[in-house]
């Protein structure tokens, strides 16, 4: 039976990751997150799943307790926000390279540096562009509800085991702190299938399995590449999810990511009412990006407005999509400041259609 | 409907579970709801705010910077929250505490005596539903029976045996509503 319930951001997508089967939590308490190791720990699914709730001594022990959970074929979650998702990237660097499946949560906070405990999407680059070194990617998925960040927990992690790459959830302290209805899944069971690439146990007629991601022979280091790539294209093709508001009719377009994306249709709702026929798109999976919907939708265009919590990011994606057929601007408050939607409406009229 | 609200006071005056309580008894009432906690610095020992959206359509912005009605509990959030409230809107504040009057002319305004009458009851913790029951008496928008059905919701079982006790406040705040500015 489906439950509705009023839930924190935090706290259902927490629940979320009991009801997907994980099997183990691992993480460090940082603001606006903390909701989610407090309602692991106060819920305590040892109990209910056997699900393993761990507080590491730091945000590089919890993302190599989850690179040895995924290396055993289990389903690990961490979470953190911008500074820690800093400490985490070596490891994600390894997790992706040793072709691991792993989720990770970051609930954006404002930087650079310790920076500040408010809202902020300033993390784009780093959770679509890599983040840590070598050129692997990771699925982001980007909630805009309450609903979105507990049914992205179960999406990443299919996804997780389906290419064996980590997954990143890429909130905000928004929609990790507001309260909304959610309705949730029903409780999953946890994993029992034993994979072939897993670490657990060499089996007397088998060959040991290692998981590693260090290859000394370039030669070898470029098959994985090469496979890895093949696999992001994949990605490519299969995974883009987006949604699109009136876009059928729109002469121009504001595009936003979670929680931005809100705030951003309240502005064309506003807009439309002035009789500025406006659309939104809303990536749902900043990578892979939905590079088509922009292309086709870009001839009907006269212009394009990206609207983010920071100095502009996914404006460069939008601009690489749509490839010079319209213009692209970007109306971006950072540091913790939230637009509101009448200064996102006042830069559509002054960046676009004043422009 | 739609009712955007900004409740805010000084943290431990029950601001937060206030917009709880609004929002689950919105839930019960089949509406759409969202809830926003401040939760900066200020949140440790001062004021604390939250936003609250009732409405019959999907919300789309949780975090707004104008309201129909705000709810300010202390000196400081009327300070900042008086000019937020849209033209027309509504502006309730608790006496107690207060050094001046709301300046506006163009909305309305009413104060209630909460701490009074919570100290009258015996009970200050119930100062934030004697408000609730001011501000549900000048705006119906939740039935009392949903209230109580979202009280439910937001207590812990241990604490159920005071929802008699939250009913009669809620009933008291609405009696003791004052207006102080009507616009016709």
């Amino acid at each position: 039976m489906k439950e509705l319930r009023l839930m924190k951001g935090n706290e259902a997508l927490a629940e979320a990751a009991i009801r997907a089967g994980a099997d183990a939590y691992f993480g460090y308490p940082i603001t606006p997150q903390s909701e989610i190791i407090e309602y692991l720990m106060a819920e305590n699914p040892e109990e209910r799943t056997g699900m393993v709730v761990l507080q590491a001594e730091s945000e590089v022990a919890a993302i190599n307790m989850v690179y040895g959970a995924a290396g055993c074929g289990k389903r690990a979650i961490t979470s953190s926000s911008s500074p820690g998702i800093s400490l985490k990237q070596e490891g994600l660097s390894y997790i992706a390279g040793a072709e691991l499946p792993c989720v990770v949560v970051n609930v954006v906070r404002a930087g650079p540096g310790l920076g500040t405990i408010q809202p902020s999407q300033s993390d784009y680059f780093q959770a679509v562009k890599g983040g840590g070194h070598g050129d692997y990617k990771m699925i982001v998925l980007a909630p805009a509800t309450v609903q979105e960040s507990v049914d992205y927990v179960k999406l990443a992690f299919e996804l997780a085991f389906k290419y064996r790459n980590p997954i990143m959830i890429l909130s905000d302290g928004i929609i990790g702190q507001m309260m909304e209805k959610v309705e949730l899944f029903e409780q999953q069971p946890r994993l029992t299938e034993e994979f072939e690439w897993a670490t657990v146990g060499k089996k007397p007629n088998k060959d040991s399995v290692i998981v590693t991601s260090l290859q000394l022979q370039s030669e070898e280091q470029e098959k994985v590449n090469l496979r890895l790539q093949a696999k992001y294209r994949e990605i490519e093709k299969n995974e883009v999810l987006y949604e699109s508001y009136k876009c059928e009719d729109a002469e121009y377009l504001f595009t936003a990511f979670g929680s931005c994306a809100r705030i951003t249709r309240k502005a064309m709702e506003m807009a439309r009412e002035k009789g500025i026929k406006v659309g939104l798109l809303r990536p749902q999976t900043l990578y892979p990006f939905p590079v088509d919907a922009y292309r086709n939708l870009a001839g009907q265009l006269k212009g394009i407005l990206t609207v983010e919590m920071n100095a502009g990011q996914m404006v460069e994606d939008v601009r690489l999509a749509v490839n010079g057929q319209t213009k692209v601007e970007h109306f971006g408050r950072f540091g913790g400041m939230i637009p509101s939607p009448e200064e996102i409406l006042n830069a559509l009229e002054q960046k676009i259609i004043g422009g | 409907m739609n009712e955007e609200i900004i409740i805010a006071g000084f943290g431990g005056q029950g601001v937060l579970s206030m917009g709880q309580i609004l929002c689950y008894s919105g839930v019960m009432q089949d509406k759409e709801v969202s809830w926003m906690p401040s939760y900066g610095p200020e949140m440790r020992g001062g004021t604390a705010n939250c936003t609250a959206i009732i409405s019959d359509e999907p919300i789309s912005s949780p975090v707004l910077n104008t309201f129909d009605t705000a709810i300010v509990l202390n000196q400081p959030s009327m300070d900042k929250f008086e000019d937020a409230v849209k033209p027309g809107g509504l502006l309730i504040y608790e006496e107690n505490g207060m050094t001046r009057k709301p300046k506006r002319t163009d909305i309305n305004i009413c104060s209630i005596a909460a701490y009074d009458e919570s100290v009258k009851m015996k009970n200050t913790k119930v100062f934030n539903m004697i408000v609730i029951g001011g501000f549900l008496k000048v705006k119906p928008i939740i039935e009392l029976e949903n209230v109580i059905k979202g009280l439910k919701k937001v207590l812990p079982d241990r604490y159920h045996h005071m929802i008699p006790l939250n009913e009669e406040a809620i009933k008291k705040g609405m009696n003791l509503i004052k207006e102080e500015n009507k616009l016709n």
